[in-house]
């Protein structure tokens, strides 16, 4: 018993030694990459860096999704900036932004005339796109606003009224909660009208539900869309960037993000941030949550 | 004296009664800890639920919850009824035990009583084969094969109805059909082993006395198994009630009145399919849901578990 114990201490004590001089090493090269990480850092970006303060942010839900991702890329590059961001939506960001109550207001809608005339300025820093979706084999090529809203809440039932094969519609959209389907039905001013056949919990869902049902008719992001389904024209208008940008085609809307008066005239953080979303790093976030770069 | 020293260690364990009943000590206290762990699992569980389910049940009101049919959770005047979505799971779960316990059922009693060697060696391994298939898959199953199916019969049956809303063959029947077929196995192996534990004599006195073999089966049999293939089926109504993964797919996720051809959504589709982007109020009746969920399987299970201890009690008279 006792040789076997004298044993393990003496192998215990050689593991911890290798372990310890391992730590030792590994130390050792984290301090020298650490500096000449540091080094590198403050070389390109020395301005980037002195910018510090706290910016707030509120207002579209919406915008969740695309906020989290710029203050998370925004750390990256300007690391003394503390920014946040609440959700509480369109309405309430630019009334707080109007009250400077927050630095910067958050809207996934167009600021009205009278908003503007109140001093904020309106600096569209993206638009979110949705392309309309059918099956392979539709024959219809062309929606106007009207009977969209209209197979929405179930008043057109079949293709043959718009232009189609004599083929029952089968209408399906995305769940409550989810971002697109709220831009859809704001746009189109059918919010909670709509009569879905099905609720897909994902835009890939969707896509597959589309392409796989004969006379389903869907929605999606434009970022998405490909030739597993027929994407239609809305008014005669194809979706696609260009025309989204030129403001032809219709299912679309800009993200805004307000402040109140010129952004040259806001703190210097508040500046960073706008830099920061002009920048090729802040489009790369753009791009990465599905929306179009206002650009 | 070495032979001797090295005997002596080898029974040292058999016969040292200080190591004996150290060894029996450790082993119970393991045993204890190991039965710890469920009980602890279920009371966090419990509590969670609670905790994270009861406030907005509160908040929102437990009639504007349970007895409102309207689910609207992101309207400027949100309403969070589920009546709908409740009715759907129990008749969901009632259609998928009428179709697959009967079914269930007579493969146990074909596998135990019926098939020779020969014939039980194909079919119990399908069966177990069946149980190990991942829900989901059943799910991508039902989109390729049940739902073109129950399209076109949509098509026909309703092809002069113009107030019918067509789902694309994602509907109750679909839902149904795939969990019908995701009991089986449950239902099936429990009644097999049930009836396998029937003393032979009972049939052996049965086929005495006149009995043909399907009478045997029907009057003796399965009476004698009864409590194990009721337990069988309450595995398979936990099993339907709370799948959530399969259905999603194929029962279309509208909230509707769950009517044979209807978009149904059911308590598990609901929180699975809105989970992901809902917030503040709206995630919290999410897990209120849950909570109900949670709430439907311990009824279930205590109510059945009185009626069988009752039926228990009658077959010891």
């Amino acid at each position: 018993m006792k040789k076997r114990n004298r044993i393990a201490v003496i192998a215990a004590a050689c593991l911890m030694a290798l372990g310890l001089t391992a730590c030792g090493n590994g130390g050792d090269n984290n301090s020298s990459t650490a500096s000449t990480g540091s080094n590198s850092a403050v070389s390109s970006t020395a301005s980037t860096a002195d910018v510090s303060g706290k910016v707030t942010m509120s207002g579209s839900t919406s915008m969740e999704k695309f906020c989290s991702a710029l203050i998370e890329s925004l750390k990256e590059v300007y690391p003394n900036i503390q920014a946040t961001a609440e959700y509480t939506g369109s309405g309430a960001g630019v009334e707080a932004v109007t009250k400077k109550t927050v630095d910067i207001g958050n809207a996934s809608r167009a600021l009205t005339d009278e908003e503007k005339a109140g001093g904020l300025e309106e600096n569209i820093v993206a638009i979110d796109g949705i392309a309309v979706v059918t099956d392979k084999n539709n024959t219809a090529t062309n929606l106007t606003q009207q009977q969209l809203s209209d197979i929405y809440t179930g008043k057109i039932t079949n293709w043959s009224e718009v232009g189609g094969p004599d083929e029952a519609i089968v209408v399906i959209g995305r769940e409550a909660g989810s971002g697109t389907r709220s831009a859809f039905e704001e746009i189109l001013g059918i919010e909670d009208q709509c009569a879905y056949a099905q609720e897909v919990d994902s835009t890939g869902g969707v896509m597959a539900k589309v392409a796989s049902t004969p006379g389903a008719i869907g929605y999606v992001s434009l970022d998405v869309i490909d030739d597993s389904v027929l994407t239609l024209q809305l008014d005669g208008v194809d979706a696609t960037e260009e025309n989204i940008k030129s403001g032809d085609y219709k299912l679309s809307r800009p993200f805004v993000m307000a402040t109140n008066g010129p952004i040259s005239e806001q703190s210097e953080a508040v500046q960073a941030i706008f830099e920061f979303i002009n920048s090729d790093a802040g489009q790369e976030v753009i791009k990465s949550v599905g929306l179009i770069s206002a650009k | 004296m070495d032979s001797q020293v090295k005997q002596k260690e080898k029974v040292s364990i058999l016969y040292s009664h200080k190591t004996k009943s150290m060894v029996e000590r450790t082993a119970n206290i393991i045993f204890f800890v190991c039965a710890v762990v469920a009980i602890v699992a279920v009371f966090a569980i419990t509590i969670y639920m609670i905790y994270s389910g009861a406030p907005a049940l509160f908040k929102v009101g437990i009639v504007d919850i349970l007895f409102n049919p309207v689910w609207a959770p992101t309207a400027e005047d949100p309403s969070f009824g589920i009546l709908y979505v409740i009715l759907t799971s129990i008749v969901a779960t009632s259609l998928a035990i009428l179709i697959g316990v009967p079914i269930a059922l007579m493969t146990a009693v074909f596998l135990s009583e019926i098939a020779n060697t020969k014939l039980a060696a194909i079919v119990k391994p399908a069966v177990e084969l069946l149980a190990g298939i991942p829900s989901v898959v059943y799910g991508l199953l039902g989109v390729l094969m049940i739902n073109p199916v129950m399209y076109k019969l949509e098509k026909w049956i309703f092809a002069d109805d113009p107030n019918h809303q067509f789902t694309g063959g994602a509907n109750l029947i679909s839902a149904v059909l795939v969990l019908a077929i995701m009991i089986l196995p449950t239902v099936i192996n429990v009644s097999e082993t049930s009836l396998r534990a029937v003393p032979q004599q009972y049939r052996s006195s049965s086929l005495a006395l006149g009995a043909s073999k399907i009478q045997t089966i029907f009057r003796v049999t399965i009476p004698s198994a009864k409590s194990g293939i009721i337990t069988g089926v309450v595995l398979g109504i936990g099993r339907a009630l709370g799948e959530a993964m399969a259905i999603v797919f194929v029962c279309g996720n509208s909230v509707n009145l769950p009517f044979p051809f209807n978009s149904v959504r059911t308590l598990t589709t609901a929180i699975v399919a809105e989970m992901g982007y809902a917030s503040g109020l709206h995630r919290q009746v999410l897990f209120t849901i849950g909570l109900i969920l949670f709430a439907f399987i311990m009824i279930i299970n205590i109510l059945l578990n009185t009626i069988l201890k009752k039926g228990g009690k009658q077959d010891d008279k």
